[in-house]
């Protein structure tokens, strides 16, 4: 829905993944530089690093793609 | 579940590092946002209640399928695939999928097409305010009521996941979805919707990936399951061919009859709740292909539900047991098993993301209820039978009033089952009541031009009672379950699967034999509410891949394959 003057749902939906997908990443790079004591299990994967660079970067082409 | 998180074990699954709490406040944030910024698009009453009927197919298609997709149904679900196996799953597809592809093809352009606000307001269309009332005033009161149960699960969850006081998880959780939908309305609560979905989606679906990683593959976890519980975990439909050679204990009829026939058209093509998110849509073709786009998402929720569940058995290293033994012997139950794998596989920010996506699954349950609350107060309850010629303004300001009020009754009600926990069964229970004999009524309503008045209302009713009388059988004398469920060794589930369906059959025999004896309604009055008495606007000269009937067949096949695939 993106009727005129407003604020798609869509461009929301990106804040809240940029937003989400960057402090993932970091959280994961920090673990990076700073492996935890007590790791989850697969931390070799590095799963927060990936995901959360997926989001971030899904979240910036839907901020860009349905900004106000 | 409930029972055990009451009395939940000392200490708390999870533990949320900084980044953790960050990423929960900015969701709060965030929803708070949305509603302030909805608030200046939503002073009509269309606007306020419907959303200003201008949502696409995908909005109106994920908010339908969100509002049915809250924590307490992924936990709970999830649960279940650890205790039942894939058999869960049948919720998912059978019992979703035909009814969800029905309601958009066949039953969508009469709600649409006669322009009423809500469900009660079809019943008074097609079969005057008698069935109205007694609809709406049922709906609003269990709505309500549950709204409080959810707000209630999501402060022990919270109490259990996280180790945060009850109080406060009412109070935050109460306060922002009063602020969010009172501002916004239905707008803010499907934009809260899908919101939720894709948190949903970005929270969950590393716990299946990790997990099918660990386990080493689908074979791999299949033969893992077999070794850590049984064979029979891992089929679908095999295994139905009688009540107690599944972990189920339930027979192939009543997952194809109770579930698939009528509890799921029951709930995916009556309740309001649903209904309502697809009523906002901005054309017919977009109203017929919302219910067609959530049944295509709906398909693969098992994925982030179901098989999350399934991993469980085969790499947590405890056993989960039921609630009365977990809370006897102080271990976890199977309603856990979303938030053991949460905490197993995900580090600081996905364990945040993990956490705010069963937050907000839990506050868009609230909102669900509380949205629709409104609606069918202001509409069906205050304008119908307290004042009849409200304006506009007036309808607005009630809708703002009732949400409120909704929100206060919830927090009433989640205190209520604080003290008095048997109440969260017999509200669950009270709502499974009303279902199936609506779908009945409804039902008969679009599709039969002789049904009457006292036959749509003793119909109605006749299905309510006798729902209600069968429960109460059962629960006297727990030996009735041979008559009700059919046999001896059905379950709880097994039950509601055929108290449903006895249900429905004697609302649909009433309305029948009472329309046969009472005077028809003129035909004149049937227009746009009726099949053959309706001119459903044609589709153009749209090429087939933008018909709805071409994607709900594309939904159909995919359907039929999985059921094959997991047999």
């Amino acid at each position: 829905m993106h009727s005129e003057g407003s604020i798609s749902i869509w461009f929301f939906i990106g804040i809240s993944l940029l937003g989400n997908g960057l402090l993932i990443l970091g959280a994961g790079l920090y673990q990076l530089v700073h492996p935890p004591a007590e790791p989850v299990v697969l931390f070799a994967l590095h799963a927060n690093v990936w995901w959360g660079a997926v989001l971030a970067v899904a979240g910036a082409a839907y901020c860009y793609h349905f900004r106000p | 579940m409930n029972r055990l998180l009451s009395l939940a074990v000392p200490i708390h699954l999870v533990h949320l590092a900084p980044v953790d709490a960050v990423i929960v406040i900015f969701y709060f944030a965030l929803v708070l946002a949305i509603g302030f910024y909805l608030k200046r698009r939503s002073n009509t009453s269309e606007d306020y209640f419907l959303a200003g009927r201008e949502m696409t197919a995908w909005i109106a298609g994920l908010s339908f399928l969100s509002a049915n997709l809250g924590a307490l149904e992924l936990m709970g679900w999830a649960g279940a695939a650890y205790q039942y196996g894939i058999l869960a799953a049948h919720w998912y597809w059978i019992g979703a999928i035909p009814a969800m592809l029905f309601l958009g093809l066949v039953m969508m352009p009469f709600y649409y097409i006669s322009k009423t606000h809500s469900v009660p307001g079809y019943l008074k269309l097609r079969y005057g305010e008698s069935s109205r009332a007694l609809s709406a005033i049922s709906f609003a009161f269990m709505t309500v009521l549950m709204s409080g149960i959810n707000m209630y699960s999501m402060a022990l969850v919270m109490k259990v996941v996280l180790g945060w006081d009850i109080n406060f998880s009412i109070l935050i959780s109460s306060i922002t979805v009063a602020i969010y939908v009172g501002l916004g309305g239905l707008r803010s609560a499907i934009f809260n919707e899908v919101l939720q979905f894709v948190l949903i989606w970005a929270g969950a679906l590393l716990i299946p990936i990790l997990g099918l990683i660990e386990a080493g593959g689908w074979s791999n976890l299949r033969l893992q399951i077999e070794r850590n519980a049984s064979a029979e975990y891992t089929h679908l439909w095999g295994t139905l061919g009688s009540f107690n050679s599944n972990p189920m204990g339930i027979h192939w009829t009543g997952i194809v009859f109770g579930l698939g026939a009528i509890i799921s058209f029951g709930y995916w093509t009556t309740d309001f709740l649903v209904v309502q998110r697809v009523l906002s849509a901005k054309d017919l073709r977009a109203a017929k292909m919302a219910p067609v786009i959530g049944a295509a998402f709906k398909m693969f929720v098992p994925f982030i539900v179901i098989l999350p569940g399934l991993i469980g058995i085969a790499v947590l290293p405890m056993k989960l047991v039921g609630e009365s033994a977990a809370v006897a012997g102080g271990g976890h139950s199977y309603n856990e098993v979303l938030p053991l794998l949460l905490a197993r596989y995900c580090g600081p920010g996905l364990l945040g993301l993990g956490v705010t996506a069963l937050m907000a699954g839990f506050m868009s349950g609230m909102a669900g209820n509380v949205s629709a609350f409104s609606t069918v107060w202001t509409y069906d309850i205050y304008s119908a039978l307290f004042h009849k010629n409200a304006n506009d303004r007036q309808l607005v300001r009630m809708g703002r009033w009732s949400t409120i009020g909704g929100v206060a009754i919830s927090i009433g009600t989640a205190y209520l089952v604080i003290h008095f926990l048997s109440i969260m069964d017999y509200v669950q229970a009270l709502f499974s009541f009303f279902i199936a004999p609506l779908f009945g009524t409804v039902l008969l309503g679009m599709l039969w031009k002789r049904a009457t008045a006292a036959g749509g209302f003793w119909g109605l009713l006749a299905g309510t009672v006798s729902s209600i009388a069968m429960w109460a059988w059962v629960k006297v004398d727990p030996s009735a379950l041979r008559y009700v469920a059919l046999s001896p060794y059905a379950r709880d589930m097994a039950e509601n699967m055929y108290r449903a369906l006895w249900s429905w059959i004697l609302c649909v025999v009433v309305t029948v034999v009472v329309s046969l004896l009472t005077a028809p309604k003129p035909v004149s009055e049937l227009r746009g509410l009726v099949y053959g008495e309706t001119e459903i606007p044609s589709e153009g000269e749209l090429p087939f891949y933008h018909r709805p009937v071409f994607w709900a067949g594309a939904v159909a096949v995919v359907f039929i394959v999985l059921n094959i695939l997991f047999w």
